[in-house]
Order: structure tokens, then C-alpha cells, then sequence
């Protein structure tokens, strides 16, 4: 008889045990957090991967504003922590597919976001646009860039420039080259130059800062227009032109340094006098101006310097950050408050000095942004507009992960054929 | 007597029944759901896949990343699984001579194990930096101090994938120490005593009489780390990230499925891993059950 109790009350335990943590997992998100949190306030949760030195304090100053405009909405702030929002992604794909979305989500702008819009995740946000008169406060090539079927469906709040070239002027003079490349032919020269001192001619780190320096290369071999062409359906990535640019690439790549683990060491041979160039996004700019532990205390123009990519002059290689408003939020409303901060002139002048980069607005307070940003936002208003590569503008996240592959595999084969093979199946399989 | 037999049998099934429905569920479910999604073409995220039989099987074979993937995984087994047997035995060997403190030796040799991949793997990225000269940091640096010439490691072209199962064969070597030593001290010490008597030599000693006996702890060795091995992913990913120079399956699939969002061809490879393990473990299991009868 004990025997049997025993055995029951051990299965009894292990199957409310069991109900315990199924049940536990699908509900403290929906019941836990979303009603009337304190005092009759909602919560509005914000997911986003800002987690780190500049841009946790950008999302501060944007809550600040957030809050005081809707005093009736608590800001609950959902951020993964992970650079360029791997984990984030992993963990907002779980919960969409859970239905249970958060009230708004960070991505980047562009094509990045097909995916989920295809999956039906996202709300269309050309009505709220219409309201804010948004089309008329975003360069008007942006909003083109961001619509899928004349439709858009997220909010950018901060635009990064992906094709930098950045350079340690004293190495330069060192190696005899007057001033910062214009042209592809001048960056070889260049690069041939500093290489016979004995230097690093060119930086690099891990493979996906090799794709980053691919589409530099690709921008200021072909031009903006026929760059962009590349990303339209049926567009020809096995023309001559591409060719010639990937040969480029191919010598280019040639010149570089050993592989440093990722973007910061690769930047910091240029700051430290190792190497001359580093081709980077301007979140370098940070890197090498904010004072130790957050970056390397630098002064602009002396101990580093910035121009456009060889060949890119004009043309500002973009990528930006935005947010979104998913199907189903449960504070749908509160969601749209917060859209309305982040696409503000005041939402986006709070965040951008902080993160480090400009506004998507073209009304921004010039005075706010000064050194390498003033350059930027100068840009910005005049140049033509082209959208990155590696940073989820141009091309989708499968189109994106098969050009990772065929760089990578050109990492270790050196075969320019080869890779224009590969970008130019990765075109077809997921070009529409 | 239906109620007095129940008697007999029934406690001891409602004891398992837990375990019995959640590794059928998590476990060969889930294997069969792989199994399926792994037979359709669903690639990608919203279509509902149609049957397809053994193509993507086929398929994969054609994409240049997989043969690079395969070629790494194996070259990493080899050198890993060798690696670490034959410095697990050293270790054994070594202690087994009769070293004073051995406890202490035993205890700092298996402490390793105690460790995950991840937190071994972001170690070892820093000594195994690929930095050389007078950016060298790490195993580079030590290098150069004693004049050893430096080395690109995980980055390298041909044998990086070598240098990458060195975390793997430091962490795991004092387990299989722990194995052979259990083995040697099972040895009855009459056998060798006896072979000494016939006139063998220590090494004589090893090699026909220790050695042949360790063949059973060899084996259980040699599939621990086999299968640990083939689906090795998170001390990859904390070394060097999703980076094709050190590609292996189980990094292909996580990047199959989360970033290119192809589903089918992600479960493909995951299909094959879970063959490649069952090569090393159904023989195994084979060879335990037959075991377990003739005793």
C-alpha cells in the first residue's frame, strides 16, 4: 500500500511540476506586465538591443520626453542586450511567433524588415505618416528607399553612414600620400604606398566587416545609381561592370592586415598608428573620440581622420534604426504615442547626440551635433542615397546571410569568379 | 489476482510514465517533426512546404559551404578525439606510475570539465588571438618569448579548424584521464604480476595485457567525445562567431534557420548530424545490450 502512494503521489508531483512550467511560460508576459502597472497607468513596452554606452542613454533621454508628453503611459523598457540585435532578433521572433508581440520593436530600417512584414507581423504606418507629415520631414529618397509596395511600416530614428574611410593622418604623411583618397584607383596607389613603409595598409576584422567593405567598394566602383540598381528585381550581377568592381574589391582585400576579432581592434590599429585605413561605419567615430573605457580618447583630424569611401563621394551609403508597431500590440495605443516621440524633431535631437548619429528629420538643430556629426548632417540634406548591404537596407535577411557566405567562402579562396557567382545566385533565390 | 498482479508492475510504470511521455514528446517528437520538416520544401518562413522526399538530402551536397563545413567538423573530430585519448591516457598513465598527490592532480586535470564550452571558448579566443608580432597577445605572445614561431590559429587557411579543438581537447582530457584511470586500476594486478613472471617487459606489460583490457573503456571514450564532437557549436560560436573559416553543420543550420530562414534546409543538416552521432552510438548501444544479455 505505501509502495502505491508513493509511486501516485511521485507522479502527481511530476505532472503539476510539468503543468507548472508549461503554464508559467506562455503567460507572465500578457498577465504579468501590461495592466494598470502603477496607479492606474499602462505600460507601453518598448523592445529594442540599446543596451550599451551612448545609445542606453539616447533611449533615456527619448523616455524622458516619452513620459513627460503621456503622463498616462509607463515606459517599459525591453531591451536585449547583443551588438546589432543577433539575440534580440532570436528572442523577437520568438515571441511574434507566440503572438505575443511587444508593443513596439527596433529594426533596421528597410529591407531587413520584409520578413516580417510578408509573415503579416507588422501594422502599416502610412496613415501615421500622413497625420505627422512625416514624407515631408524625411528626404524624400529615404521614404522611396523604405517603402515596400508604396507602403511603410516602420519609424527611422537615427541614420548611420556606412561608407567611411577612416585614416591615420600621420601614417599617410609617413608614407608620402598627400590626402585621403577620391577615387578607387588613388585608394590602390595609396594602399600600395603605405604598404612598401611597412604598415598595415588596411584594417579589417571579422567576416562581416569584409561584406561591410565590399559594398564600399562596390558603391564607388559602379556609382550610385547602378549600385542601387542592383537590388531592384532582375537586376544583373554578372555584368562586366560588377566584375571590374569585384576585381577591385578583390585587390583591395589584398592589402589587408591580419583579420582582428571584430570592428574595434581593426579601428584601433588605425588610431594607434599601425595601420592607415579602416573602412567603417561612423559608430567608429565614438570608438575613437569618447574618452576611455567607452573609446579611445582620440582627437579628431590629428590623431584620426574621416572622408566618403573611395569613389563615394556624394553619396551617402545609409542604414538606419526604426520602430515598428506589430499586429496584435497590446497597447496599441500606447505604441503610436511612442512612434509619435520617436519620429518627433525633439525625440530625435534627445537620442542622436547621444548615439552618436544624425536624425532621419531634416529640421534637426544643427548646432546639436558638431566634430565628425556636423560633416555627417551636412551630407546628409545634400547627398544622393543609397542603402547598405550588411546593414539591412538593400537586401533582406536571407539575401544578406548568402552574401555573408559567398564573401566568406571568398575569404579563404580568393576567387572573384566565384564570389560573383554566389552574389549573383543570392540575387536571384531572394531579389522580388 | 488482476488487482494483486497490477500490483506488481503498475507502480513501477506510473514511476516512469513522466519520463517515458516527455522524451517522447521532446525528444523522438521532436526528431520526427525534424525529420519531416527536413522532407518538405518550406524554404522559408510563411510557406506551408510540400513533400519532397530525400531532395534536400541530395541537394546539400552541391552547396560549396557544406563541403567546407563537413571537411572542417571532420578535421576537428580527428584531431580532438585522438587529441584527447591520447593525452587523457598520458595523464592516466602518468598518475597511475604512482605520483605523490595524486588526488590533487586528478582533482586539477578534471577540474576542466566543470567549465561550459562558452566560457572555455571566450578563454581561449584570447589566447588564440591571431595577433602576431608586436600586436601579439596571448599563446603568440608566450611564443615569442621562447622563440617559437607564431601562429594564425583558428584563422589559419588549412589547419585552423585543428587549432580550434585545442580548448576542446584541454577541457575534456582530464575526463578521459578519469576514464583510463578507473581502467587501469580495474586491471587486477595478478595479470601482470604473471606476464612480469613470464618474462615481459613494463611496456610488454601495457601493451598486451593493460591495453586489451582498456578496450571497453577506450570505446565508451571514444563515443563520449565522438558525439560531442560532430555537434559541437557553442565553443565555435564563442571563439569565432558565425565566420565561415571555422564553419561547422551546427553553426550552418543555426545560421540556415535564423538568419536565411530556411527551415527545410536547416532541419537537412540537423538530419544529418543526428546520423552522423547514431554512426557512433547505435554500435555502441548495440554492442552494451548484447553485453548486458551474455552477463
Amino acid at each position: 500500500m505505501r509502495r502505491w502512494l508513493a509511486a501516485v503521489s511521485i507522479t502527481m508531483v511530476s505532472v503539476l511540476g510539468l503543468a507548472a512550467c508549461g503554464g508559467g511560460g506562455g503567460s507572465t508576459t500578457p498577465a504579468g506586465q501590461s495592466p494598470a502597472a502603477s496607479g492606474g497607468k499602462q505600460q507601453v513596452e518598448v523592445f529594442s538591443w540599446w543596451t550599451g554606452p551612448g545609445e542606453a542613454d539616447g533611449l533615456q533621454a527619448m523616455r524622458k520626453i516619452f513620459e513627460e508628453k503621456n503622463p498616462n503611459y509607463t515606459f517599459f523598457d525591453a531591451a536585449v542586450a547583443g551588438g546589432s540585435g543577433d539575440k534580440a532578433k532570436a528572442l523577437l521572433q520568438s515571441k511574434l511567433q507566440a503572438s505575443t508581440p511587444p508593443d513596439t520593436f527596433q529594426g533596421h530600417a528597410g529591407a531587413e524588415l520584409q520578413g516580417y512584414i510578408k509573415a503579416g507581423n507588422l501594422e502599416d504606418l502610412t496613415s501615421l505618416y500622413d497625420e505627422l507629415k512625416l514624407k515631408d520631414a524625411f528626404p524624400a529618397q529615404l521614404v522611396e528607399q523604405i517603402s515596400v509596395e508604396g507602403k511603410i511600416y516602420s519609424v527611422p530614428v537615427n541614420i548611420h553612414r556606412s561608407n567611411v574611410l577612416w585614416f591615420n593622418p600621420a601614417v599617410l604623411k609617413d608614407a608620402g600620400v598627400a590626402a585621403a583618397p577620391k577615387t578607387i584607383e588613388e585608394f590602390i596607389a595609396a594602399l600600395e604606398k603605405v604598404k612598401a613603409k611597412g604598415k598595415v595598409p588596411l584594417s579589417i576584422g571579422s567576416e562581416w566587416t569584409v561584406t561591410h567593405l565590399m559594398e564600399s567598394v562596390l558603391l564607388g566602383s559602379l556609382g550610385t545609381d547602378a549600385y542601387n540598381a542592383l537590388f531592384k528585381p532582375g537586376a544583373d550581377w554578372n555584368s562586366p561592370e560588377v566584375t571590374k568592381a569585384l576585381e577591385n574589391f578583390a585587390k583591395i582585400l589584398s592589402y589587408a592586415g591580419d583579420p582582428q576579432d571584430d570592428w574595434q581592434p581593426a579601428a584601433k590599429q588605425v588610431a594607434d598608428g599601425d595601420a592607415a585605413f579602416n573602412i567603417m561605419g561612423d559608430w567608429a567615430y565614438g570608438y575613437f573620440h569618447n574618452p576611455p573605457e567607452g573609446g579611445l580618447g582620440k582627437t579628431s583630424k590629428t590623431d584620426f581622420d574621416w572622408a566618403p569611401a573611395p569613389g563615394t563621394e556624394g553619396t551617402y551609403l545609409w542604414l538606419s534604426d526604426s520602430f515598428t508597431l506589430p499586429k496584435g500590440a497590446k497597447n496599441r495605443e500606447g505604441a503610436l504615442a511612442w512612434l509619435k516621440v520617436a519620429a518627433s524633431k525633439e525625440g530625435q535631437d534627445a537620442f542622436n547626440p547621444k548615439k552618436g548619429s544624425i536624425p532621419a528629420r531634416k529640421d534637426a538643430d544643427q548646432s546639436l551635433y558638431t566634430d565628425y556629426l556636423g560633416d555627417a548632417l551636412k551630407d546628409w540634406s545634400s547627398n544622393k542615397l543609397a542603402g547598405s548591404i550588411q546593414h539591412g537596407v538593400a537586401v533582406n535577411q536571407p539575401w544578406l546571410a548568402a552574401i555573408n557566405e559567398a564573401v566568406g567562402l571568398f575569404i579563404a579562396s580568393k576567387d572573384a569568379k566565384a564570389l560573383q557567382q554566389g552574389l549573383a545566385d543570392a540575387a536571384t533565390a531572394n531579389a522580388q | 489476482m488482476l488487482v494483486r498482479r497490477a500490483r506488481t508492475w503498475l507502480p513501477g510504470l506510473l514511476l516512469v510514465t513522466p519520463s517515458i511521455v516527455l522524451i517522447g514528446v521532446f525528444v523522438y517528437g521532436m526528431l520526427g517533426w525534424n525529420f519531416r520538416v527536413a522532407m518538405t520544401d518550406q524554404h522559408d518562413a510563411v510557406s506551408e512546404g510540400k513533400f519532397v522526399g530525400l531532395q534536400n538530402f541530395v541537394d546539400i551536397w552541391d552547396l560549396p559551404r557544406w563541403h567546407l563545413s563537413v571537411n572542417h567538423a571532420i578535421m576537428f573530430t580527428v584531431v580532438f578525439v585522438l587529441g584527447a585519448l591520447l593525452l587523457g591516457w598520458l595523464l592516466a598513465f602518468l598518475m597511475e606510475k604512482g605520483i605523490r598527490g595524486e588526488g590533487t592532480f586528478r582533482a586539477i586535470y578534471l577540474f576542466p570539465m566543470a567549465i561550459s564550452f562558452v566560457a572555455t571558448g571566450i578563454v581561449w579566443r584570447w589566447l588564440m588571438n591571431s595577433g602576431t608580432g608586436e600586436r601579439a597577445v596571448g599563446l603568440n605572445r608566450l611564443f615569442d618569448w621562447i622563440g617559437l614561431p607564431q601562429w594564425q590559429w583558428f584563422r589559419d587557411p588549412d589547419w585552423g579548424m585543428a587549432a580550434m579543438a585545442l580548448p576542446a581537447i584541454w577541457q575534456m582530457s582530464g575526463y578521459v584521464m578519469a576514464l583510463f584511470l578507473a581502467g587501469f586500476r580495474g586491471v587486477p594486478e595478478e595479470l601482470r604480476e604473471a606476464a612480469r613472471v613470464d618474462g615481459c617487459t613494463e611496456w610488454g606489460v601495457y601493451r598486451h595485457v593493460v591495453l586489451p583490457l582498456l578496450r571497453p573503456v577506450t570505446l565508451s571514450a571514444l563515443i563520449i567525445l565522438g558525439h560531442i564532437s560532430l555537434k559541437v557549436f557553442d565553443l565555435i560560436v564563442a571563439v569565432s562567431g558565425k565566420q565561415i573559416i571555422t564553419d561547422v553543420p551546427a553553426v550552418f543550420m543555426w545560421v540556415a534557420v535564423f538568419d536565411s530562414n530556411d527551415p527545410a534546409k536547416g532541419a537537412t543538416i540537423a538530419s544529418y548530424i543526428v546520423l552522423s552521432v547514431a554512426i557512433f552510438v547505435i554500435p555502441y548501444l548495440v554492442w552494451s545490450v548484447r553485453k548486458e544479455r551474455r552477463s
